[in-house]
């Protein structure tokens, strides 16, 4: 009981200090740039938690959910592809190295001017800057699967799709929700970024839009939600990962002690 | 059977080339539970893979029940000795048993039947549920035994599958092979380096020269069938056996190479292959 309590004591413990003296240093600020944090937290209450939540919020969750999955789904296939084929990867690597190099922002305006200013650039832009991590593990972790495991798997006829599903995905998994966990970050951003250029609705620009009509408290306000969303979501990214890769934290365990 | 003939492989590279198995031939007769022994380094894990159809020869072939082994044959089965590296960790005990007979689509009745009986038979039957890497070695080893007995291979082929586990429990392990041999009557391939182990479990052993590899000996053992590890190992046909295939194994090295000069002299029991688990 008093071990349960003083982790939760520890996990919760900075941020409440970190809060408590945000609270306190500016309670009386009279600086226009600089609100009260209670006023910041009224129009986090008010604002982000109400109108904007379905105006705003959703819209730019929907947004990403669709660019992170499309990424997902497509650089996980070509991850597979090159590990698995010396050709592929020989064919493919100076292009992908070149596009890899192209940071994701300098993007929107190309891709406005091909997909128009629509919710198919943005979920694009996501897509594309997202994908790089999960396709450089995704080819590791197929690359790295074990030659006697593979051996074993040949001798007893797995080949082809039940190969693919039964071998190298499990065996390349804990390598790809690494790309999966990166890419997650880099998708946050980008969903942010895509909204700045040209956007009537979003995270990002509603940011924009409350500074440029000075509603300090509420540009404040939703840096703490974007914020609070990011970490909502590396939270229910792990719950997946943690039920996704027990077996891989078990062996990693069982080795380490052995 | 089983026809090895005329195996040779020679591994090519950019500035050397080396002939790892000269010319190897034997039969295996339907029903025979055969040893293969040999010095560290002949190519006796060469020699299975190309029986088992994931190596090339170089010249030769092999034949099971007269057809041409060109990949790995369905009706064949290989305990690796790396136990570790050849259960699937992400699958349960009973999930890896099961994973080869769904491939092979059995219907689900035969499958259960055959993983509660394959595990049961070796003596596993409470740690269908638990994976792999919860398990000591020696039962890690007993799984993969299990997944290959289930599979009904014609063959079985094992490689140096007690090479990385304790004393003990090879003692355990050994016994447990020849029980499943005579239950379940397959025709099995035993390979390894330790001399009393080839001796102990064979009904033939088979003695191999050093690399380039050429089978120096086919000794029967006429062992009586029942075997256990106290009187069978102190017996002195056991030792008048076990001195012959460890004369024929030194009698292996190349007499021409200088002593001193490396693979020399060096008892094969010392050689312990490479236990790469849990490291």
């Amino acid at each position: 009981m008093t071990g349960i309590l003083r982790r939760v004591g520890m996990t919760i413990g900075l941020p409440v200090l970190l809060l408590a003296a945000w609270w306190f240093a500016s309670a009386n600020s009279t600086d226009f740039f600089f609100p009260p944090l209670s006023q910041i937290l009224e129009s986090l209450v008010d604002e982000w938690f109400g109108p904007r939540l379905a105006a705003d919020v959703l819209p730019s969750v929907l947004r990403l959910a669709a660019g992170y999955a499309l990424a997902a789904v497509v650089a996980v296939s070509l991850g597979v592809l090159i590990g698995t084929s010396r050709t592929v990867r020989g064919v493919l690597e100076p292009v992908l190295e070149f596009f890899r190099a192209i940071p994701p922002p300098v993007l929107v305006p190309i891709f406005i001017l091909l997909l128009g200013i629509g919710d198919g650039m943005k979920v694009v832009v996501i897509a594309f800057g997202c994908m790089w991590p999960i396709l450089l593990n995704t080819v590791e972790g197929v690359r790295a699967v074990d030659s006697v495991l593979s051996d074993t798997a040949r001798t007893y006829g797995i080949t082809g799709a039940a190969r693919l599903r039964k071998l190298v995905l499990p065996a390349a998994s804990p390598q790809i929700f690494a790309g999966l966990r990166q890419g997650l970050s880099v998708a946050i951003i980008l969903m942010v970024i895509s909204e700045l250029f040209a956007a009537s609705n979003g995270l990002g620009f509603a940011v924009v839009q409350a500074q440029r009509s000075f509603a300090i408290a509420e540009t404040w306000a939703g840096m703490l939600m974007l914020g609070l969303l990011g970490f909502l979501l590396a939270l229910l990214f792990r719950v997946v990962e943690n039920r996704q890769l027990r077996w891989y934290h078990g062996l990693r365990r069982a080795q380490r002690s052995s | 059977m089983l026809d090895v003939r005329g195996i040779k492989k020679v591994y090519e590279s950019k500035d050397r080339t080396v002939e790892a198995v000269r010319d190897l031939t034997f039969t295996l007769q339907a029903g025979e539970l055969a040893c293969l022994v040999g010095p560290s380094g002949c190519g006796k894990t060469t020699l299975l893979k190309i029986m088992s159809g994931l190596l090339d020869p170089t010249a030769g072939e092999v034949l099971l029940e007269g057809k041409r082994v060109d990949g790995p044959p369905p009706g064949m089965a290989v305990v690796f000795q790396e136990y570790g590296r050849s259960l699937f960790p992400w699958m349960t005990v009973r999930e890896n048993v099961e994973l080869p007979l769904k491939q092979k689509k059995l219907a689900t009745a035969r499958r259960t039947e055959l993983v509660d009986e394959s595990l049961a038979a070796v003596g596993l039957a409470e740690a269908h549920a638990a994976y792999p890497w919860q398990l000591s070695g020696g039962m890690q080893q007993r799984v993969a035994i299990a997944r290959a007995v289930a599979y009904e291979p014609h063959v079985l082929l094992m490689d140096e599958p007690f090479a990385a586990v304790d004393a003990q429990t090879r003692a355990d392990l050994e016994d447990l092979i020849r029980d499943l041999w005579h239950r379940f009557q397959v025709t099995t391939l035993f390979v390894t380096h330790d001399i009393d182990e080839a001796v102990y479990l064979g009904q033939r052993v088979l003695i191999l020269s050093n690399s380039p590899t050429v089978i120096r000996d086919d000794l029967p053992i006429d062992l009586p069938d029942e075997r256990d590890q106290l009187t069978t190992r102190s017996s002195p046909r056991f030792a008048e056996l076990r001195a012959r295939v460890y004369e024929q194994i030194h009698r292996a090295k190349p007499a021409a190479e200088p002593v001193g000069a490396g693979a020399t002299a060096v008892p094969p029991s010392a050689d312990h292959g490479t236990a790469e688990f849990g490291a």
